[in-house]
């Protein structure tokens, strides 16, 4: 195969579709075939049928929405917090100065530590799921955005200067269009972490979403549900960063011509 | 009274992990007559690109000042149009938004840039691509969309900073009877930096040659030849005259940056 030559859109597909399909049937052969305990992996089969008692019977449906807004919530809050700063950050090297550290420090600490606390000072309502998100998201966003805006194009920088732009114009004609699909780009990449935020929050004290869902199966050894809501999770995933790509796509069309 | 006064400009850059500072321009002295097209030319390394940011504003001189108009020059201005070796049009913006930005930044109304870009888009030959994005263009119609851009501020005066560089031979002897032309129509006080010869002379009302690191000003050569010009020219024996005077000048200054003895003849 020659090295970096490009794929036709058709292939592109047909060999995207056929891991799918070797993954599955890997599956469907270690289950099938006995070659694992059915307790602790229920077949392809069971979890399609589970899933569908699922989602008609127990109104999963429910769940799922209740997960995706708070996703949506803790990553809106998150954003509109997190991008301004992030901006600031990047384009005025004193702010960048006073908070960086902090933020740096911020991000280690794990969203997940901070559920005990969360629900201490918010309850285990909506606002304790938003908060788990919140945290977990901001600091990255901040951190990157500050990154990506720093490293402005100095040269495009420099001619706005020569054509009589001021400081601020600067900030808002070429520092903010400039970054702004990398901005939009880093968001996409967030939202993917977010999801994970959210599962953890659901499995701690909480009464609805997919996460509770997972944690209530397994004390019933419901593997076929816990894998069921797996894939979910992983086809919301997968259907919001193609949303969230066409979106990017059709907003700076500049950045692909 | 001239237009540009460089009054004993230097430029010396602070040593890396506690080195000797390095010098890249000695202290230089030029006047520049309003309408005059000066081209600088050295060898790569010279201080030329260095001199003329100084010009610009983009970055102070160590010593010296610059004049213009008689008022000092602080910091990067709209009154001191500049085009770039890098493609420096706005990706975000169409050829159109890119030359619109300087008016667009003064608070000018649309009804009255749109007549003003569309005038520019037909002086650099790129009407039907108004509403094209930078990446959509070759190089040689990036950078005649950046001369526009420089130009549609009216500034007192152009700098391009080897504004032909990354092109093609063919692409560059056409955008240099493109500036030419504009040159000679509209009259601009212009500094233009390159490393080519033939550029240099071709274009020039006066070549300032420079010296090898640190920088200084090597020679002075008025170019007398008529205008217009046309791409002819440059096989005339003026031109060719001109052109081995210049050659052993900066043939010298270049060998001084490699490092190397010339060949005994």
């Amino acid at each position: 195969m020659r090295p970096l030559h490009p794929v036709s859109p058709g292939l592109r597909t047909v060999l995207g579709f056929s891991f799918f399909m070797l993954f599955v049937a890997f599956w469907a052969w270690i289950t099938f075939g006995g070659h694992v305990n059915r307790i602790f992996l229920a077949d392809p089969l069971s979890m399609l049928r589970d899933g569908w008692r699922l989602l008609v019977e127990d109104r999963f449906w429910l769940d799922i929405l209740i997960t995706i807004w708070r996703v949506f919530g803790g990553f809106v809050l998150a954003s509109i917090v997190a991008v301004p700063i992030g901006i600031a950050m990047g384009a005025w090297k004193p702010v960048e100065a006073f908070l960086e550290p902090f933020v740096s420090f911020a991000r280690y600490l794990p969203a997940s530590a901070f559920i005990p606390l969360l629900i201490l000072w918010a309850g285990i309502g909506e606002l304790e799921k938003l908060l788990v998100i919140f945290v977990g998201s901001v600091f990255q966003i901040i951190l990157i955005v500050a990154f990506k805006v720093g490293s402005t194009r100095r040269d495009l920088v420099e001619a706005a200067y020569t054509l009589g732009s001021t400081n601020n114009g600067i900030v808002r004609r070429v520092i903010l269009p400039a970054n702004a699909p990398e901005i939009a780009e880093t968001l996409r990449l967030v939202l993917g972490w977010a999801w994970t935020y959210v599962i953890v929050a659901e499995l701690i004290g909480s009464s609805s979403g997919i996460g509770y869902m997972i944690i209530n199966s397994q004390s019933r050894l419901a593997t076929g549900q816990i894998i069921f809501g797996i894939i979910v999770i992983g086809l919301i995933g997968l259907l919001s960063d193609f949303a969230f790509k066409a979106l990017n796509r059709w907003l700076f069309p500049w950045s692909l011509a | 009274m001239s237009k540009l006064l460089i009054e004993g400009v230097s430029r010396t850059f602070a040593g890396v992990r506690g080195g000797q500072p390095v010098r890249a321009l000695m202290p230089v002295d030029l006047s520049v007559a309003a309408n005059d097209f000066i081209t600088i030319l050295g060898p790569s390394g010279c201080g030329k690109s260095t001199l003329l940011r100084i010009v610009a504003g983009l970055e102070a001189a160590s010593e010296g000042r610059v004049l213009l108009d008689g008022k000092p020059v602080t910091r990067p201005g709209p009154d001191r149009g500049m085009v770039f070796q890098s493609y420096t049009l706005f990706p975000w913006l169409t050829v159109a938004q890119n030359i619109a930005f300087s008016l667009r930044e003064r608070g000018m109304a649309e009804s009255e840039r749109n007549g003003i870009v569309a005038s520019y888009v037909d002086l650099v030959g790129l009407k039907g691509f108004e509403n094209h994005w930078p990446k959509q263009l070759s190089g040689g119609m990036q950078q005649r969309t950046a001369i526009a851009r420089a130009l549609a501020n009216d500034p007192e005066i152009l700098l391009l900073d080897e504004p032909f560089g990354a092109l093609d031979n063919q692409t560059r002897g056409l955008m240099q009877e493109l500036l030419l032309g504009i040159w000679e129509r509209r009259k601009k006080t212009v500094l233009f930096v390159t490393h080519d010869i033939e550029e240099a002379i071709f274009m020039a009302s006066r070549v300032i040659v420079m010296s090898a690191r640190p920088g200084r000003i090597k020679s002075d050569v008025a170019i007398d030849l008529p205008h217009p010009r046309h791409y002819t020219l440059k096989t005339s024996p003026e031109f060719s005259a001109l052109k081995a005077r210049l050659t052993e000048d900066i043939r010298v200054e270049a060998m001084r940056t490699a490092e190397v003895q010339p060949a005994e003849a």
